[in-house]
């Protein structure tokens, strides 16, 4: 497939150069990896995220009051090195804590846990959740190997607020892995994705078929199943996420769909409605929706559905407001 | 060691980028397509840092090239092989005055194989770069006690047992990392990672001067 760029080689670091141009709120070093918000978190625990590149509105698009002090940002979808992570620690901790969020990649997980080791032989207090809430692989995966995918959003949503309301260091690793505990995803798509430089996709499929359990890397999914009717296909993604959650009557729920980054809105909110009528049987009622691009990979044409159990504490730190260069909500998204 | 470790290490570099297409092949099929563009890169990295240093001491090369890996790429390859080359190059400063060259050769390529193991927590059959390091050291440590052995026949050794277990990872079904979620439908596939490491010892027997037995890494 074929795509816009210069050197591709060169994808990452012209997206960031962009990225600073069109907002400059934010602000990085030199031709560092670690971008900040202009603000420094004065007072309180610092929250910082990172991952591969390739995934926009995620991360950077989150800085800013509300949610990240701070993004790493790797190559295409490869997790940025020891050394930047190290760096972000360093540049937002204001003597309170820095609170590291990623999902459950192992290149993520190996090179935060050693920066992490590292800023603690400094002195900085760094705590980190890992977020695992795809069922994508299916329930034969262990909960500790699943995917961290785009219900990281909720994390990165409620830990931000709560970070901003002056919570603890400890507390916000809980409510991380709370909030991680609450929520399942399930993705589908059509397609693979072409990485910046290769020439083919990583999978594509034949007309007519689906890939099931698919994450945003591009990645196959579970298995290769004929395409069905977007009610069918939503039908099965809650179902097999409920299965797991077991949401009750009375429930309170968040929703997010996820478009990947190559389907359209139109489908997104036909899926929307259909999730909307199966919890309304189920007797769950919606709090909280978000239905758009939030965590993509390259185009895929592939969404996915999260569904979370909230209690009064999340859902008042989903609503609570937030500004940022790709999510600003005054009081409540709904 | 005798022969020259800095051009053994340069021709690594060398043939890690000249992989890159395939080893992102072999990544598309069970990961995300990235693992030849992170280790071409980072040895790209190595090989101008390698380019510049005025050292030829094997345990200051190890430490630049750990250090380096580290710190170019990230993704997971760069931890696992980032803690290789440091904890060879920790086992060569720390090395037994009395062991010969080939023991320290073995040795540094065990050291390689615990700190893969300590920081990915991955066991032998896992498919992963663990399947090719592990019996690389196995060999190696055979090897190297041969009465007539050299860090050439130590790195043969260790290349030979690397792609036998690269090989092997073709029959495995991955239980950790990315290429885990896709669960049976793993089988066939050979693990990048583990084509990498074989990939590096390869290089390094090649130029230690080792008699080349027959072609022992295939790619695809
Ligand atoms: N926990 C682990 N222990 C050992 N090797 C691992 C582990 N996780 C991944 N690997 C190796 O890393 C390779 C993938 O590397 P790469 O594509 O660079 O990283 P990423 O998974 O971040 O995309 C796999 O083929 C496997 O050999
Ligand atoms: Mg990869």
């Amino acid at each position: 497939m074929s795509r816009f760029l210069n050197d591709p080689d060169n994808a990452v670091t012209e997206t960031l150069e962009g990225f600073l141009l069109a907002h400059p709120e934010l602000e990085r070093r030199g031709t560092s990896r670690v971008v900040t918000s202009s603000t420094p978190p004065t007072g309180r625990v610092a929250v910082v995220t990172g991952g591969g590149s390739g995934h926009k509105p995620a991360f950077i698009g989150y800085i800013g009051d509300g949610m990240f002090d701070a993004v790493v940002c790797g190559d295409v979808f490869a997790s940025p090195p020891v050394g930047s992570v190290l760096e972000a620690i360093r540049t937002v901790n204001t003597g309170h804590g820095v609170m590291l969020l990623l999902g459950n990649y192992s290149g993520d997980v190996m090179n935060f846990e050693m920066a992490a080791d590292m800023a603690r032989d400094e002195g900085i207090d760094v705590e980190m959740a890992v977020a695992t809430d795809d069922l994508g692989a299916g329930s034969n995966v262990r909960p500790d190997q699943r995917r961290g995918v785009s219900g990281q959003f909720l994390i990165w949503k409620t830990v931000g607020a709560a970070a901003r309301q002056g919570a603890s260091l400890a507390e916000l690793k809980q409510l991380a892995l709370d909030v991680n505990s609450a929520t399942r995803t399930m993705g589908v798509s059509l397609n693979g994705c072409t990485l910046p430089g290769s020439t083919k996709p990583t999978f594509s499929l034949d007309e007519g078929q689906m890939e099931v359990g698919v994450g945003h890397h591009g990645e196959r999914g579970r298995s290769t199943e004929p395409l069905v009717q977007m009610d069918e296909i939503v039908d099965r993604l809650v179902d097999e996420i409920d299965q797991d959650l077991q949401l009750r009557e009375g429930d309170r729920a968040a929703v997010v769909i996820n478009g990947l980054g190559g389907t359209p809105m139109l489908e997104l909110y036909i899926a929307y409605r259909r999730v909307a009528k199966v919890l309304q049987e189920k007797g769950v009622s919606i709090e909280v929706n978000f239905v758009g691009e939030y965590f993509t990979a390259l185009g895929m044409h592939g969404f996915s559905v999260t569904l979370m159990r909230l209690n009064d504490r999340t859902l008042g730190l989903l609503k609570d407001p937030a500004r940022t260069p790709h999510f600003t909500q005054t009081s409540t998204p709904n | 060691m005798s022969w020259d470790l800095k051009e053994a290490l340069l021709h690594a570099s060398k043939n890690v980028q000249s992989a890159r297409d395939q080893l992102c092949d072999l990544d598309a099929a069970l990961g995300d397509g990235d693992h030849g563009t992170s280790m071409a890169r980072s040895f790209a990295a190595v090989e101008r840092e390698l380019s510049s240093t005025e050292s030829n001491e094997p345990a200051d090369l190890l430490e630049l090239v750990g250090n380096t890996v580290l710190n170019a790429v990230g993704g997971a390859m760069g931890p696992l092989f980032g803690s290789a080359f440091l904890s060879s190059s920790t086992a060569l400063r720390n090395a037994d005055p009395s062991l010969s060259s080939p023991e320290r050769t073995a040795a540094a390529i065990a050291a390689a194989a615990n700190a893969i193991q300590r920081r990915g927590k991955a066991s032998v059959g896992d498919k992963t770069m663990v399947d090719a390091i592990v019996p690389a050291a196995e060999a190696a440590a055979t090897a190297a006690g041969q009465p007539d052995a050299t860090s050439a026949t130590v790195l043969r050794a260790a290349a030979e047992a690397a792609a036998a277990g690269t090989e092997h990872t073709k029959e495995l079904i991955a239980r950790i990392g990315r290429a885990s979620r896709l669960g049976e439908r793993t089988l066939g596939h050979q693990d990048p990672g583990a084509t990498s490491i074989t990939l590096v010892l390869e290089s390094l027997a090649a130029s230690a001067g080792a008699p080349v037995g027959h072609p022992v890494l295939t790619l695809n």
